[in-house]
């Protein structure tokens, strides 16, 4: 795996090695071996069970891998938990919202979580990224779909996160919500975060992305620049790596 | 199964068998003790002599569940599965134990006191400890992923034996202390000849134990070994050779 | 994020090191305790799930104690402890299995997960709230209970509330644990209430003796209820301890 050559002396964003985990005799993820240089956009993309959200929910640090090593910007998580997470945000499948609670007092309480310094700023200033200001006194049982993904996406980020894992953010999103999603992640990009990204979407995957790579049946069967890359040339390779694996 | 245990080498299988014979024996030694050896108690009568029987089951019981709360720390230490199976084998056990301990009771005081329960101290015990490792096998049973339920289990076997002094203490001071077990269970205050009856008989549960545990813990590795393979056989029934290794199907 | 795009690195590795991460660790756990309590506190608040159910379930308790046993021909002293604790206990588990039917809802034992707190801030937190919620109940029944049988408990208020604090903590300690196990086995509705009661049993007797004893004038009772108080109090330790530390492997995926 050759990574990109970066200009900052900072420790990789995620460094694994032979991370496997078992579920009994399943294994959900095989062997996986990933770098992930710091300022990196890395989309995943797979078939569903080839272990993306394994894989992103052990990189978050909330399962810990059965074997193999993982290191998150120099730290382990295992050793250092708490390190890992200030440094990183995700925004997973379930929203980690509680409807009983506003947005605001959401956001408020993961940022009192993260013992965060400037806690009503942040929170105020996060709302309006994520276009959520008018409603964010509302209980978020209210909230619609891409409502919730948006404070979901506040959340996450609302420690300032320099790695952020996404598991299949723009499901569900409408045309203008997507928008947003995309802005939020290009500007996590411009200012130098870095990004792993699950999704089913081609074209999204690849609209921000520095490098791909294609899951199957736990293993990372394939990654690759994604400068050049066009959506027809994904789309055959995705496909020849899905035909590749049985049923 | 026999074949597997064969196949596994002499050493088990010996082992088995020694500890067998030796369970044999000290049932034997201890049955004749009881009936024979042992003194007759001057206010009991030949009734007492089911203590023989009931106390070193006590004893025993309480020692599966020890067994079962280190095997609960060694597998939250280590995560290895044969932690799991150890402390399910002997938690097991311990219940069978208990139950002993709950049926010779009553039938040593029926005749003795007039009715079939007290709730004297150690009986009262044994019957919360019951239902605390019921507790235990029933987490287990609806558990469905098995590291999840090896995690809950070792949970509840460190707990359960947290329990078990203040269970004792709070009974005993609860109902106040009854004469129906003799003196003191260590034999401090028993007559020669019971003494060697009463340590014989915990020697014989001791051993008997041990054998249980040999015979589960064997049964409990064939189980996982078991879901293992029809796992194995279910995924392989979809799967042909992959370029991704022996793994193969998704799901 | 950082503006100069040439020292994130070293920015993020500062603001990770210092700020936040260098106030004690003490402290930065206590506040997040108090902010997962909180959180929990003002959920019932807004939407009034569980206390009224609570409420309701340990009336309905008592009124079925009154039928069920003769309160005409005995002593509030003889019955109403072992009553009390009964509704008590009862309403217990109800409070716990909302309280992480809640959690399951917003996967929020995940949620709190991705923060940097140790899982028994986690287990602390949801256990205040428990113990809160408890204790909000306890103080609404009682007047009800002195009402309906005719129980002198303003004589008793203060070794009354110390004898009802110190068990329900230690119930809320038990109950807080095997509440985030049950909530992920099927059946933990049923699960649930049998495990926490087999392993509170020494609890419970301490809680109905001690109760008795506050409204009895047995000397000999009284006497006792110091002894009962400090088991009580053994056993809070001990569970805190043990639920505090093993928490983290009952919430971990």
């Amino acid at each position: 795996m050759t990574s990109l050559p970066h200009p900052q002396a900072q420790p990789p964003a995620v460094v694994a090695r032979g991370l496997t985990r078992r579920f009994g005799p399943r294994r959900a993820l095989d062997g996986v071996d990933l770098d992930v240089p710091a300022g990196a956009f890395l989309t995943l993309f797979g078939p569903n069970g080839a272990g993306k959200t394994t894989l992103v929910k052990t990189l978050a640090t909330l399962t810990r891998p059965s074997s193999g090593s993982l290191s998150i910007f120099g730290a382990d998580p295992r050793h250092e938990p708490d390190a890992v997470r200030r440094r990183i945000g995700l925004v997973g499948h379930a929203g980690f919202l509680y409807d009983g609670l506003t947005g605001r007092d959401n956001l408020a309480f993961f940022a009192g979580l993260h013992d965060l310094d400037d806690m009503e700023t942040r929170v105020e200033e996060m709302l309006g990224r994520v276009g959520l200001s008018d409603r964010a006194d509302d209980p978020v049982r209210s909230y619609s779909r891409g409502m919730r993904q948006r404070l979901s996406i506040g959340r996450a980020l609302i420690n300032d996160p320099d790695l952020v894992l996404l598991d299949e953010p723009y499901t569900g999103l409408d045309q203008s919500a997507s928008r947003k999603l995309r802005d939020i992640l290009s500007g996590i990009r411009s200012r130098g975060g870095t990004v792993v990204m699950v999704t089913h979407h081609l074209e999204e995957g690849l609209w921000l992305s520095t490098r791909i790579g294609i899951m199957a049946a736990g293993r990372l069967c394939h990654m690759e620049e994604a400068s050049g890359l066009s959506r027809d040339r994904l789309e055959s390779v995705y496909r020849s790596v899905v035909d590749a694996i049985p049923s | 199964m026999k074949a597997r245990s064969g196949s596994a080498g002499a050493g088990p299988g010996l082992m088995l068998g020694t500890l067998t014979v030796l369970v044999v024996a000290l049932a034997i030694a201890t049955l004749y003790g009881a009936y024979f050896y042992a003194a007759r108690e001057k206010e009991m009568g030949d009734v007492q002599r089911i203590f023989y029987f009931h106390a070193p089951a006590g004893l025993a019981c309480f020692l599966a569940f020890f067994v079962t709360f280190v095997c609960g720390i060694g597998y939250l230490a280590t995560r290895k599965p044969g932690w799991d199976v150890m402390g399910h084998a002997s938690a097991e056990i311990g219940l069978l134990f208990c139950l002993i301990v709950l049926v010779t009771g009553p039938f040593w005081a029926r005749p003795v006191w007039g009715v079939w329960w007290t709730w004297e101290a150690r009986l009262t015990t044994t019957l919360i400890l019951f239902l605390i490792y019921s507790g235990y096998l029933l987490v287990r049973r609806y558990t469905d992923d098995p590291e999840q339920r090896a995690r809950f289990a070792a949970v509840i076997g460190i707990v359960g034996f947290l329990d078990v002094p203040l269970v004792y203490w709070s009974v005993r001071f609860f109902r106040g202390h009854h004469p129906l077990v003799l003196k003191v269970s260590g034999g401090g205050g028993l007559e020669q000849s019971m003494r060697h009856v009463f340590l014989a008989g915990i020697a014989t549960y001791f051993a008997l134990y041990a054998c249980l545990m040999v015979l589960r813990v064997r049964l409990g590795h064939a189980e996982v070994e078991l879901r293992w393979l029809r796992e194995r056989a279910i995924r392989g029934a979809h799967a042909t050779r992959t370029p991704a290794g022996t793994h193969g199907g998704t799901s | 994020m950082t503006a100069p795009a040439d020292a994130p690195g070293r920015e993020a590795l500062a603001r990770a090191t210092g700020g936040t991460a260098s106030r004690p660790w003490i402290l930065r756990e206590a506040r997040a305790v108090l902010r997962i309590c909180l959180k929990d506190l003002r959920i019932e608040w807004r939407s009034l799930d569980n206390l009224p159910a609570m409420f309701f379930f340990a009336l309905l308790v008592m009124v079925i104690f009154s039928f069920g046993f003769d309160f005409a021909a005995f002593s509030f002293q003889e019955l109403g402890p072992g009553m009390l604790w009964v509704a008590f206990c009862f309403a217990g588990v109800l409070a716990f299995g909302h309280s992480f039917a809640l959690e399951r809802q917003a996967d929020g034992l995940a949620g709190m997960m991705l923060a940097p707190i140790d899982p028994g801030s986690l287990y602390l937190g949801k256990f205040l709230a428990n113990l809160v919620t408890m204790l909000i109940v306890e103080a609404l029944i009682l007047p009800l209970c002195a009402v309906l049988f005719s129980a002198r408990i303003d004589a008793v208020f203060w070794p009354l509330g110390l004898a009802i604090l110190v068990h329900t903590i230690g119930f809320a300690a038990v109950g807080t644990l095997f509440g985030a196990m049950t909530a992920r086995t099927r059946r933990g509705d049923v699960l649930l209430p049998i495990m926490m009661m087999a392993i509170s049993i020494p609890l419970l007797i301490s809680a109905v003796r001690t109760t008795a004893a506050v409204f009895s004038d047995q000397p000999a009772l009284k006497q006792a209820a110091g002894a009962w108080l400090t088991m009580a109090s053994i056993f809070d330790v001990i569970f805190m301890t043990a639920a505090y530390i093993t928490f983290e492997y009952v919430i971990e995926e």
